[in-house]
C-alpha cells in the first residue's frame, strides 16, 4: 500500500521549462505577497477583517478580486493559444506542443467561466444587492463565507494541477469518452472534476443565500415591483442556480464513478451512453450562459439610467424579459449539438426555442436606448461600456441566431465560427458588463473612485482587441477551420490568426491600462474621495457612506417608489445635509466574524487533493475535519454581535449622507 | 446558519405583505432550507432521468424484474413511511417543550430509518453477491447509484438527527435548535417523497415483465 496514492516525483513536469517557468514565477508571485503580508504584521488584521468577515461587502470584494487574478491566468492561456496558432501554419509546429497546448485551452474555458465570471458576477451580487435591498447583510452571512472559500480553495486545486500533475487534456466540457479513464488515465480530469465539485457546492450556496435574500429579505415597502432591475436579474440568477447546478453536481458524480469505481453510465461499453453526459452537461451549460449574463444586464440597466439620469425605460418590460429569459433558457440546450442525430422536429424544436431568446433580449436593448434617448448622457467610463457592449452584443447575438438554425449549425459545428460567436456575446455581455459594474461600484466600496482616463484607455483597448481579435475568427471559421488546433496546413488561414494574435496582444494592454488604473488611483485616492452619492444615484447603496459601514444602514430605509433614493432626493429636498444627530438610534445586531469558512476550506483542499491523486487516508481525513469543524460550528453559543446605539450615532456624524446636487 | 435578524414588524406599516420589510428569521431559515430541498430534488431527477435512459442498458444481464425483491422492498418502505410520522410526533413534542417525548419520538425515528437502511444495504449485498454489481451494467450503475444516493441522504438524515439531540441535551429548546429541527423535519419528509418516486419508478415499474 503506498500511503501518497498516485503521487511522486513525475507528477512535477521538470523537462517542460514553459510550465516550470510559470509555475516558479507564480510560487515567486504568492510566496513574495505571503512575506510581505508576513512581513509587515497585516496577517492579524487580514484574519479579523477580511478571511472570517461574513459581511457581504468584504465577501463581494474578496470574490471580484480572486476572479480578476484569476482573469490573469485565463488570459496568459488566450495569448498563448493566439499566439501559438498564429506561427503554427504549414510545417511549423509553434512553441506549445500538443499534450501542454490541450492543457492550455481545457484550462482556459474552465477559468474563464468557473474562475473568473462566475466570482465576478457573485461578487456583484454580493457587494450590491443587499445594500439595494436596503437590508443589513444577506439570509445567511455565514453560509455566504462559506460558499466564497469553498470557490477559493477549488481555484486552489486548479492552480496546483500546474505545478503538481497536470490539467485534463479534454476541453472545458470533458466530454465521455475521452474524459473516461480508458482514454484520460492521468489525474488532469481528476482535477477538473473535483475542483468543480467543491467550486459547484459554494455556487449552489450562493444560489440558495440570494433567492431567500431577495424574497424574504427586503426594505420596509420595497415591494418586487420597486426592487432595482439589477435585484431582478440577481433573482433570476440565483433560481437558476439552484435549478440546474445540481444538474452539473449529479453528472460530474456519474462521470467520477465510471473514473474511480467502474461504473458505466458513460462507457463505450456495458450499455453507457455518453451522449447522456452531452445532455445533462448543457442542461446545466446553457444555462450558465444566462447565470453569467443576465446579472450584467442588470447593471448595464443601472448605468443606463444613472448615467442618463432618467428611469430605466420600460421598467416593467425589463422585469419580463429577464424572467422570459430565465425560463426559456432552460428549453434550448439541445442547440449545443444538433449534429448528435437527433430527429429533424427535435431539432427544429430547440432552434425556434434559441431563437425566441431573442426576442427578450432585443426587449432589453431597446429599452437600455430608449433609455439614453433624450437624456443628459454623461459619458463616463460605465457608459462606454455599454454602449460597446450593445454595438458589439447586437451583432454577437445576430451569429447566434445564425448558428440556431440547424442546417447552419451542422456546416459550422465546432469550428471557429462558433468559438468566435459565444466569445463575441460573452466578453462584451458579461465581461463589458462587469468592467462597467466595477468602475460604477467601486467609490462606493472604497470611498474613492477609479481614474478615468487610465479606463477610458482600457476600454478602447479591449474594445480595438476584442474586434481584431475574434472577428477573424468568424472568416477562418468558414474557411473552415475547426477549434483547438494545435497546428495546420492550410496557410490561407494564417493571416487571419495573426491579425487574430495583434488583436489579444492589444486587449493585454487593456489588461495592463487597467493594471495602471487600479494602481494609479489607489496611489492617488486622497483626492479622488467621493460622498455617497459620487454619480447622483437612483438606487439605495447610494443613500448610505461610501464605504457603507458593517451595518450598512443605521436606519432600514422606508421606500415608496421605484428609485427609492432618487425619489427621495426629489420628493424631499428639505432633508438635505440634515444632522446627524435627530435620529433616534436602536442597537443593531449583526452576524459576528466565523473561520468556518476558511477552516472549511481547508480541509476541502485537502479532501480534494488527497482524491485526485488516491491518497485515501489522507481523504478521511479532509471529509473528517469538514465533518468535526462543521460540528463545533454548530455548537457554537453565539452567533451575534450587537452594535451600541453610540457607534452608530458616532459613525453618522463622521460620515453625514449628502445628496448630490 | 445564522440570519440576519429582522427589525420588529410594525403594525403602522402597509399591509402588503411583500412591503412587509425583511422577515423573522425563522420564516428566512426555513424558507432557504425549502429552495435547499428544491435543489436536491433538482438533482435527484438528474438521476432519475438517467436511469430512464439506462433502464434497459443491461448488456446482457439481469434486469430489474430479476433481482428486485418485492417483499424487502415493501418492509423498507413501511419502516420510511412510519419514521416520518414519528418525525410529525417529534415535531409536536418539540412544539409542547417535552423533552422526553422528543428524545423517545427521535429515538423511534432513528431505528425506524437505520432499519430501512440496514435492509437497503442487505438488499445491495445480496445483489451483489448474486453477480449484479453496479459495475456489470449501465442499467445497475444507474440503479446503484439512484437508490444509492437516497440511501446516503438517509445515513446523513440519520447522523442529522443524533448531532440534534444531543443539542437539544446541551442546549435546551432554544431559537436557534428548534429552526434546526424544523429543517430536519422538512429534510427528512422531502426523502419519503423522493423514495415514494424511488418506489414507484425503479421498483414496482421496474417488476412488470
Amino acid at each position: 500500500m503506498n500511503l501518497l496514492g498516485k503521487l511522486d516525483w513525475s507528477a512535477i513536469p521538470f523537462d517542460q521549462p514553459i510550465i516550470m517557468g510559470a509555475s516558479g514565477g507564480m510560487i515567486l508571485g504568492i510566496g513574495a505577497v505571503l512575506s510581505w503580508v508576513l512581513l509587515k504584521g497585516y496577517v492579524p488584521y487580514l484574519w479579523r477583517e477580511w478571511i472570517t468577515s461574513v459581511d457581504h461587502k468584504r465577501i463581494g470584494v474578496m470574490y471580484i478580486v480572486l476572479a480578476l487574478l484569476m482573469l490573469l491566468r485565463g488570459f496568459s492561456d488566450a495569448i498563448m493559444m493566439r499566439t501559438q496558432q498564429a506561427v503554427a501554419a504549414g510545417g511549423a509546429q509553434g512553441y506549445l506542443p500538443p499534450e501542454h497546448y490541450d492543457q492550455i485551452f481545457t484550462a482556459h474555458g474552465t477559468i474563464m467561466i468557473f474562475f473568473v465570471a462566475m466570482p465576478l458576477v457573485i461578487g456583484m451580487m454580493n457587494f450590491a444587492v443587499p445594500l439595494q435591498l436596503g437590508v443589513r447583510d444577506v439570509a445567511f452571512p455565514t453560509l455566504n463565507s462559506v460558499s466564497f472559500w469553498l470557490t477559493a480553495s477549488a481555484v486552489l486545486l486548479i492552480n496546483v494541477s500546474l505545478v503538481v500533475g497536470e490539467f485534463a487534456r479534454t476541453g472545458w466540457m470533458a466530454y465521455p469518452p475521452l474524459s473516461e479513464l480508458q482514454f484520460s488515465p492521468g489525474v488532469g480530469v481528476d482535477y477538473y472534476l473535483w475542483s468543480l465539485q467543491i467550486s459547484g457546492v459554494g455556487t449552489l450556496l450562493t444560489g440558495i443565500n440570494f433567492v431567500t435574500t431577495i424574497l424574504k429579505l427586503r426594505a420596509p415597502g420595497m415591494s418586487l415591483m420597486r426592487m432595482p432591475v439589477f435585484c431582478w436579474t440577481a433573482l433570476a440568477s440565483s433560481l437558476m442556480i439552484v435549478a440546474v447546478f445540481p444538474v452539473l453536481t449529479a453528472t460530474f458524480a456519474m462521470l467520477l464513478l465510471d473514473r474511480y469505481l467502474g461504473f458505466h453510465f458513460f462507457s463505450l461499453d456495458a450499455g453507457g451512453n455518453p451522449m447522456m453526459y452531452v445532455n445533462l452537461f448543457w442542461i446545466w451549460g446553457h444555462p450558465e450562459v444566462y447565470i453569467l449574463v443576465l446579472p450584467a444586464f442588470g447593471i448595464f440597466s443601472e448605468v443606463s439610467a444613472t448615467f442618463s439620469g432618467k428611469p430605466l425605460f420600460g421598467y416593467r418590460s425589463m422585469v419580463a424579459a429577464t424572467m422570459a429569459i430565465c425560463i426559456l433558457s432552460m428549453l434550448v440546450w439541445l442547440h449545443h449539438f444538433f449534429t448528435m442525430g437527433a430527429s429533424a422536429n427535435v431539432n427544429a424544436f430547440f432552434g425556434v426555442m434559441s431563437m425566441l431568446i431573442g426576442l427578450p433580449t432585443g426587449v432589453k436593448i431597446f429599452n437600455w436606448v430608449f433609455t439614453m434617448y433624450g437624456g443628459r448622457v454623461r459619458f463616463t467610463v460605465p457608459v462606454l461600456w455599454l454602449i460597446g457592449f450593445m454595438v458589439t452584443f447586437v451583432l454577437g447575438g445576430l451569429t447566434g441566431v445564425l448558428l440556431a438554425v440547424p442546417p447552419v449549425d451542422w456546416q459550422v459545428h465546432n469550428s471557429m465560427f462558433l468559438i468566435a460567436h459565444f466569445h463575441h456575446v460573452i466578453i462584451p455581455g458579461v465581461l463589458f458588463g462587469l468592467f462597467a459594474g466595477y468602475t460604477y461600484w467601486f467609490p462606493k466600496a472604497f470611498g474613492f473612485a477609479l481614474d478615468e482616463r487610465w479606463g477610458k484607455a482600457a476600454f478602447w483597448c479591449w474594445f480595438i482587441g476584442f474586434h481584431l481579435a475574434f472577428m477573424p475568427l468568424y472568416v477562418v471559421g468558414l474557411m473552415g477551420m475547426t477549434r483547438r488546433m494545435q497546428h495546420y496546413d492550410n496557410l490561407a488561414w494564417q493571416p487571419w490568426l495573426l491579425v487574430a494574435g495583434a488583436g489579444a496582444v492589444i486587449i493585454l494592454a487593456g489588461i495592463v491600462c487597467q493594471a495602471v488604473q487600479l494602481v494609479v488611483s489607489i496611489r492617488t485616492r486622497d483626492r479622488r474621495r467621493v460622498t455617497g452619492d459620487p454619480w447622483n444615484g437612483r438606487t439605495l447603496e447610494w443613500s448610505t457612506a461610501s464605504p457603507p459601514p458593517a451595518w450598512n444602514f443605521a436606519v432600514l430605509p422606508h421606500v415608496s417608489d421605484k428609485d427609492a433614493f432618487w425619489s427621495t432626493k426629489q420628493h424631499a429636498p428639505a432633508a438635505r445635509l440634515q444632522p446627524a444627530q435627530a435620529r433616534a438610534y436602536k442597537p443593531i445586531e449583526m452576524p459576528s466574524n466565523s473561520p468556518i469558512g476558511f477552516v472549511n476550506a481547508f480541509f476541502a483542499v485537502i479532501f480534494g487533493f488527497a482524491l485526485i491523486w488516491h491518497i485515501w487516508w489522507l481523504a478521511v481525513v479532509g471529509a473528517l475535519g469538514g465533518f468535526v469543524s462543521i460540528l463545533a460550528f454548530a455548537f457554537r453559543r453565539t452567533d451575534e454581535i450587537e452594535i451600541p446605539p453610540e457607534q452608530i450615532a458616532q459613525f453618522d456624524r463622521a460620515h453625514p449622507t449628502e445628496f448630490a446636487a | 446558519m445564522n440570519a440576519i435578524a429582522s427589525d420588529a414588524l410594525r403594525p403602522e406599516l402597509p399591509l402588503a405583505v411583500s412591503e412587509a420589510g425583511p422577515a423573522p428569521k425563522r420564516i428566512v431559515v426555513t424558507y432557504g432550507f425549502w429552495v435547499f430541498i428544491l435543489s436536491d430534488i433538482v438533482m435527484f431527477a438528474a438521476l432519475f432521468a438517467t436511469y430512464a435512459v439506462l433502464v434497459h442498458a443491461t448488456a446482457g444481464g439481469a434486469a430489474g424484474s430479476q433481482l428486485f425483491n418485492q417483499v424487502s422492498v415493501a418492509v423498507e418502505t413501511g419502516c420510511l413511511l412510519l419514521s416520518s410520522y414519528t418525525c410529525g410526533l417529534m415535531s409536536l413534542a418539540i412544539n409542547a417543550k417535552r423533552h422526553v417525548a422528543t428524545y423517545a419520538a427521535a429515538i423511534a425515528t432513528f431505528v425506524l430509518g437505520a432499519a430501512f437502511l440496514g435492509l437497503e444495504i442487505h438488499e445491495f449485498a445480496d445483489m451483489i453477491a448474486r453477480g449484479a454489481t453496479p459495475q456489470s451494467s449501465a442499467f445497475l450503475s444507474a440503479f446503484f447509484t439512484l437508490v444509492g444516493c437516497h440511501g446516503l441522504h438517509v445515513t446523513v438524515g440519520l447522523i442529522w438527527l443524533a448531532v440534534m439531540m444531543a443539542q437539544v441535551a446541551a442546549h435546551d429548546f432554544t431559537a436557534a435548535v428548534t429552526r434546526r429541527l424544523l429543517c430536519f423535519a422538512l429534510f427528512w419528509h422531502a426523502l419519503d417523497i423522493i423514495w415514494i418516486c424511488l418506489f414507484t419508478f425503479v421498483y414496482l415499474m421496474g417488476v412488470r415483465p
